[in-house]
């Protein structure tokens, strides 16, 4: 009884175990798995390591068209290719994102001349 | 009234258990053969989240592989993946560096410690009593957050890799996971006096799904549910990883009902959290992985103390990057044909608390 009052009173005074989500988020931790978010396309040497290690065939690396791409609803955000790669372009964000409204890969193209008019052909 | 036709002359009827059902997280699918209120038989159906995860595992590369085996199954997802490296780490002959090993025993005590959190919540919300489920799974977060902060993932983890682990925890890391795992077992301490003493969990454990010594071992019962019934089986005794450095009894109970393995599962926590200190506190410096170079000849079978028990692995390689089997037993198989015996006689009422002792995990059972 008396453990119940002392319960009782613990809690009118506590905080709640909760967080009230909208209202007060939490911040991410540090070097979280939260989502593949791109690549430094200016770095990237198109070496294809991170497609031929990502476990779900997410990437897709054409060396031809100087091209890095991402299909995210493929991606399981394992992190290989970010360890994996030999110049450490990709991208990681440690916050989870809500999915994509449009089932659009994102896609990276270089830029090899200095200025060029277009290049970019998709 | 059963949902299905009346056999005849006997009486009986077929009730369909599941593959829906409040108390089942995962499809799982009984037909009872009942007598009344009593069941009579107990005919299995599993086959619903069949994903066909082995044949996968055939394709991909081996060291792809690790991030496959460990989405069988997500509360014991690291241990899928140690059984998975330990195996390809035999046969390739790999010394993994001793901090690796104790980092396993580290973030593998801490899933043990989620999932039997997990389990203790998942009992108490089973037999109606949704207070305690929700003070378990507060606890549970916490460990969830060590997890996200340590590896990355809250529930996949994705620490281990061929030859070591991906991550490392620092200095810090590791006294902060000491502190918060003495907090777990405080407020679990708090707890236990409900799962020990409450007239209402007594009532509806005690004396339920009786499983005999003999009859555990006759069915190849794993996991808490031998350790419930007696017998002193714990694959960790073997001492792998580095187990063989620590210091721990396998947690037994002689009371061989749903008490007694929940009474398992409970002091399996607190031992968990200290196998997560003496790991913290004996833990060398050093590398946390090796290079891994060549490919892996020969087949071997790895076995690992899950949460629910026993997992074997059976890996056969052929020399090249792909492998030519995958086999996995996991324990709630090895567990259904005990459930299977327990069911017959008990009432229809007791069936979810009985499903829900041998902790099923049907996502790895199907894989």
């Amino acid at each position: 009884m008396f453990e119940m009052i002392g319960n009782i009173f613990r809690n009118l005074s506590s905080k709640p175990a909760t967080r009230k989500y909208p209202f007060e988020k939490r911040p991410a931790f540090k070097n979280a798995r939260g989502q593949i978010s791109g690549i430094d396309i200016d770095q990237c040497i198109f070496c294809g390591i991170c497609q031929r290690k990502c476990p779900a065939d997410a990437l897709k690396v054409t060396k031809a068209e100087k091209s890095w791409e991402i299909d995210q609803f493929k991606c399981i955000i394992c992190g290989a290719c970010v360890e994996v790669c030999p110049k450490k372009c990709i991208k990681m964000e440690d916050e989870y994102k809500t999915s994509a409204y449009k089932k659009e890969a994102y896609k990276a193209v270089q830029n090899t001349a200095p200025q060029p008019p277009a290049p970019k052909e998709d | 009234m059963g949902k299905s036709g009346k056999s005849g002359k006997s009486g009986k009827t077929v009730i369909p258990f599941g593959p829906q059902h409040p108390v089942l997280p995962e499809p799982l699918h009984l037909k009872l053969v009942m007598e009344d209120e009593i069941i009579v038989e107990a005919i299995p159906a599993i086959g619903y989240v069949h994903r066909g995860l082995e044949k996968l595992t055939e394709v991909k590369e081996f060291t792809q592989n690790v991030f496959i085996v460990e989405r069988i199954c997500g509360i014991c997802s690291m241990m899928h993946a140690q059984a998975y490296c330990q195996g390809i780490e035999t046969l390739m002959n790999i010394q993994v560096p001793d901090r690796a090993k104790y980092l396993r025993v580290i973030w593998g005590e801490l899933h043990r410690l989620h999932s039997h959190l997990l389990w203790l919540g998942l009992l108490a919300d089973a037999f109606g009593f949704e207070s305690l489920f929700m003070q378990v799974w507060r606890n549970r977060e916490k460990v969830m957050d060590i997890m996200e902060e340590t590896a990355g993932g809250r529930v996949i983890i994705s620490v281990n890799a061929i030859g070591g682990t991906r991550r490392d925890m620092s200095p810090e890391v590791l006294r902060k996971v000491a502190v918060i795992a003495d907090e777990i077992k405080e407020d679990m301490m708090q707890l236990e006096k409900v799962f020990m003493a409450d007239y209402t969990v007594k009532h509806r454990l005690v004396g339920v799904g009786v499983l005999e010594p003999d009859v555990a071992y006759e069915f190849g019962a794993v996991g808490p549910m031998a350790r419930a019934s007696g017998i002193k089986q714990d694959l960790r005794t073997t001492g792998y990883a580095a187990y063989g450095e620590l210091d721990f009894e396998p947690v037994v109970e002689t009371g061989c009902d749903s008490y007694a393995r929940t009474m398992v599962r409970l002091r399996e926590v607190y031992q968990s959290v200290d196998l997560i200190k003496q790991a913290i506190g004996k833990i060398p410096d050093g590398e946390t992985s090796v290079p891994v170079k060549g490919m892996p000849n020969g087949e071997v079978i790895s076995r690992v103390e899950q949460p629910r028990g026993e997992v074997l692995y059976y890996l056969k390689a052929n020399g090249t990057k792909n492998l030519d089997r995958l086999r996995i037993r996991t324990p709630t198989f090895a567990n259904i044909p005990t459930l299977l015996k327990m069911l017959p006689g008990s009432q229809l009422a007791d069936v979810p608390i009985l499903i829900l002792t041998i902790d099923p995990c049907i996502s790895c059972t199907e894989r």
